[in-house]
């Protein structure tokens, strides 16, 4: 020990309070490199973010519009019957619409050339649509219509930059000179962009149409499987942490159970997803690629999330709460539910929204069971289809875009991963909203 | 403590509310209560007192079957309330605890309103038949509280925002609303200062009136000031029992008077 650690303080030399000594100024040192290092590591997860989010949305938002050539062109009676009377009923259509777009470019004066080819290659086949929309409203003949009809995927990728002049290399897909109908169409303000409503509503389409691809089914899909997920997973869940935390006697088998629920929190969802098949479709013979089955697989996963939070929202209750409630004569149920739940309330519910939030963005498992993107193909008919007819969920379907040869396709996943995180976001805010509404002094 | 009035203070026969023989209480392996065999009469203040860790909140929690709640502990022997053994098998401890209120160290209120607080006993009770019933039990028990006319104004308003001896008081008063017959109380005045402590000691006296009050104190002065009987505990035995002016002022056993005169503890 050195002279100057000694107790006496007789022995001590004297230090002035405004002088710091190498000691403090070590510690002072210390306490700021610290400090930054802090700061260094918000900053670089801050950046990250913002990298994350510019990427997403720039990738993504081009999946919100599209490109449609909008038209007005009336077909009288006498051409509808001549159309309907032709052997290529679809064809004769086709033929009146070209008529209308070459009209509508000689009125603005543009001289392009252009056959029935090109505009296939940039509009697809018009005429169906064209010709289900007069049969089904047969009284709009002879009065001007307008259409607003989409325009191909690289027609679409033209407008968004993703295609063009100098890496388009002619195919039967679209070649260099149809891009000049094209420039001719948007000088005469026949092609426009528009928001795309069928990305948002619409189901997915096959391997070839970019353009019609739609998350909507797959919504549908990802909202049945997360009522099952609500449904089972927060009452089981509560209730077991309710009888282990409360009520269950303290022994080596609770011990053991307890051990085996946070270990099973760490098992790979993609365990949990072969479970699924082997127990539920394989045994249990539920039908393949059903909400009900990716529901009952994502409860599974969820559980423990919600138990081992319940119990830690449990054992947060001080307890005085409990001793006071059983002082006045409530039975143990009556303490539990009367008190130490309701103040428990903002815990469980933040774990329970913490838990779905993980189960909605959860894709290996519901590829095990068959809820793969292009199942997706339209809406349920009603609740029990919403249940059990084979659907996907946004995660799944846009695992199976971004697997998609087409570059259009690579848009849409983007596209998909901003309404995924819109939809996550909303969960969060909700049980921002519910801690906030339940939460109580004590 | 003013030794003549202990001295006067006279002891009319009450009858016997709680009578234990031979209780003994383990925590697994640890002998906490070591027969105990004690009778707390009616309308009177019984104190406990004794040095930390010599058992007497355990022994005051097997009263109303607190200990219950802890896995480890077990307790033998027979504690009677009038006649009735309160560890027979056929007895819940619920409706025990209903006649044997209680009122913890640290004021424990719900985190509720004044009123859901006093009204929660009665409410699970069912002791009252209509809101015109309840309102009338609450201020009744505010009274007999006495904190009344400190929240009267603001029955709606939570428990946890009232001052410590406040909310002791309408611990008390909650624990009264349910009409126990028996009233124990662990430390009630620990966490309060000296003003809360004197308002809660002037209740204590008036509860006596209508209650049996068991209080475990570390005050000697306030077992003194509050108590008819005391009783002295020393690493889990009974020591002595006797009238509080008896054990304060000329105490049979050697450690009980060590413990008085501040020689132990």
């Amino acid at each position: 020990m050195s002279e100057a650690s000694t107790n006496n303080p007789a022995h001590a030399p004297k230090t002035s309070l405004l002088a710091s000594d190498a000691r403090t100024k070590r510690r002072e040192t210390a306490e700021k490199r610290f400090r930054m290092y802090g700061i260094a590591a918000i900053a670089v997860g801050l950046f990250f973010l913002i990298v994350l989010a510019v990427t997403i949305v720039r990738s993504g938002l081009p999946a919100f519009t599209s490109a449609v050539v909008d038209i007005e062109f009336t077909l009288t009676e006498v051409q509808f019957d001549e159309a309907e009377g032709t052997v290529f009923k679809t064809k004769a259509y086709q033929g009146f619409f070209n008529a209308a777009l070459a009209e509508r470019l000689q009125a603005a004066d543009f001289d392009v050339a252009f056959d029935e080819k090109a505009i296939e290659r940039l509009l697809g086949k018009t005429g169906g649509t064209i010709r289900e929309f007069f049969r089904a409203n047969p009284d709009k003949l002879g009065e001007p219509v307008s259409f607003e009809l989409p325009a191909s995927s690289r027609v679409d990728g033209y407008f968004k930059g993703r295609v063009t002049r100098d890496t388009l290399v002619d195919s039967r897909f679209l070649q260099v000179s149809d891009l000049d109908i094209v420039d001719a169409m948007v000088d005469a303000g026949v092609i426009k962009t528009v928001f795309n409503w069928n990305f948002v509503t619409g189901a997915d389409t096959g391997v070839d149409n970019p353009g019609g691809a739609g998350i909507g089914a797959s919504v549908i899909g990802s909202f049945f499987m997360m009522l099952v997920v609500l449904v089972l997973s927060l009452p089981i869940g509560v209730a077991a942490s309710i009888y282990l935390e409360e009520f269950a006697p303290q022994n080596r088998f609770t011990d053991l159970i307890e051990v085996n629920i946070s270990n099973l929190a760490a098992v790979p969802s993609i365990v949990f997803g072969i479970l699924g098949l082997a127990v539920f479709i394989q045994f249990m013979h539920l039908p393949q690629s059903a909400p009900l089955v990716g529901g009952l697989v994502l409860t599974l996963m969820t559980l423990p999330t919600i138990i081992i939070s319940t119990r830690a929202s449990l054992k947060a209750v001080p307890p005085s709460i409990r001793e006071a409630a059983l002082g006045v004569g409530a039975s143990k149920m009556q303490t539990v539910f009367h008190h130490v739940l309701p103040l428990a309330m903002p815990g469980i519910l933040t774990g329970t929204i913490i838990g779905l939030a993980q189960a909605l963005g959860e894709t290996a498992p519901l590829l095990l069971i068959g809820m793969v993107g292009f199942v997706a193909r339209g809406y349920p008919d009603g609740v029990v289809s919403g249940f059990l007819d084979p659907n996907s969920a946004m995660p799944a379907q846009i695992y199976t875009w971004a697997a998609r040869a087409d570059a259009g396709f690579y848009e849409k996943a983007w596209g998909g991963i901003i309404i995924l995180l819109l939809f996550l976001l909303a969960m969060n805010i909700l049980a921002i909203i519910l801690r906030r509404r339940f939460e109580r002094r004590w | 403590m003013n030794d003549m009035r202990l001295l006067q203070r006279t002891q009319g026969m009450n009858d016997i509310k709680i009578q234990a023989n031979g209780v003994d209480v383990f925590y697994a392996d640890n002998h906490a209560i070591k027969d105990v065999s004690v009778e707390i009469e009616d309308k009177t203040v019984t104190a406990f007192i004794g040095p930390s860790g010599c058992g007497k909140s355990t022994f005051l929690r097997c009263l109303n079957r607190m200990n219950d709640t802890i896995d480890i502990c077990k307790v033998t022997g027979d504690i009677l309330l009038d006649g009735e053994d309160i560890y027979d098998p056929k007895v819940d401890p619920v409706q025990l605890r209903a006649k044997v209120g209680m009122v913890f160290q640290k004021p424990n209120p719900f985190p509720k309103s004044i009123y859901d607080n006093v009204a929660y006993g009665p409410r699970i009770h069912g002791l009252a038949k209509n809101k015109a019933e309840l309102d009338e039990i609450i201020e009744k028990s505010l009274r007999r509280g006495a904190i009344w006319d400190e929240v009267k104004d603001r029955l709606k308003q939570p428990g946890t925002g009232l001052s410590g001896g406040q909310q002791q008081r309408l611990c008390i008063a909650r624990a009264i609303a349910t009409e126990p017959e028996v009233l124990l109380m662990d430390e009630p005045c620990s966490a309060l200062d000296p003003i809360a402590t004197a308002q809660v000691e002037e209740l204590i006296d008036e509860l006596k009136q209508n209650y049996s009050v068991v209080i475990v104190t570390h005050s000697m002065q306030q077992a003194a000031r509050v108590s008819q009987k005391t009783a002295f505990f020393h690493l889990g035995s009974l020591v002595e029992y006797g009238e509080t002016g008896k054990i304060f002022t000329n105490p049979e056993d050697s450690r009980t008077e060590s413990y008085i005169t501040g020689r132990i503890g």
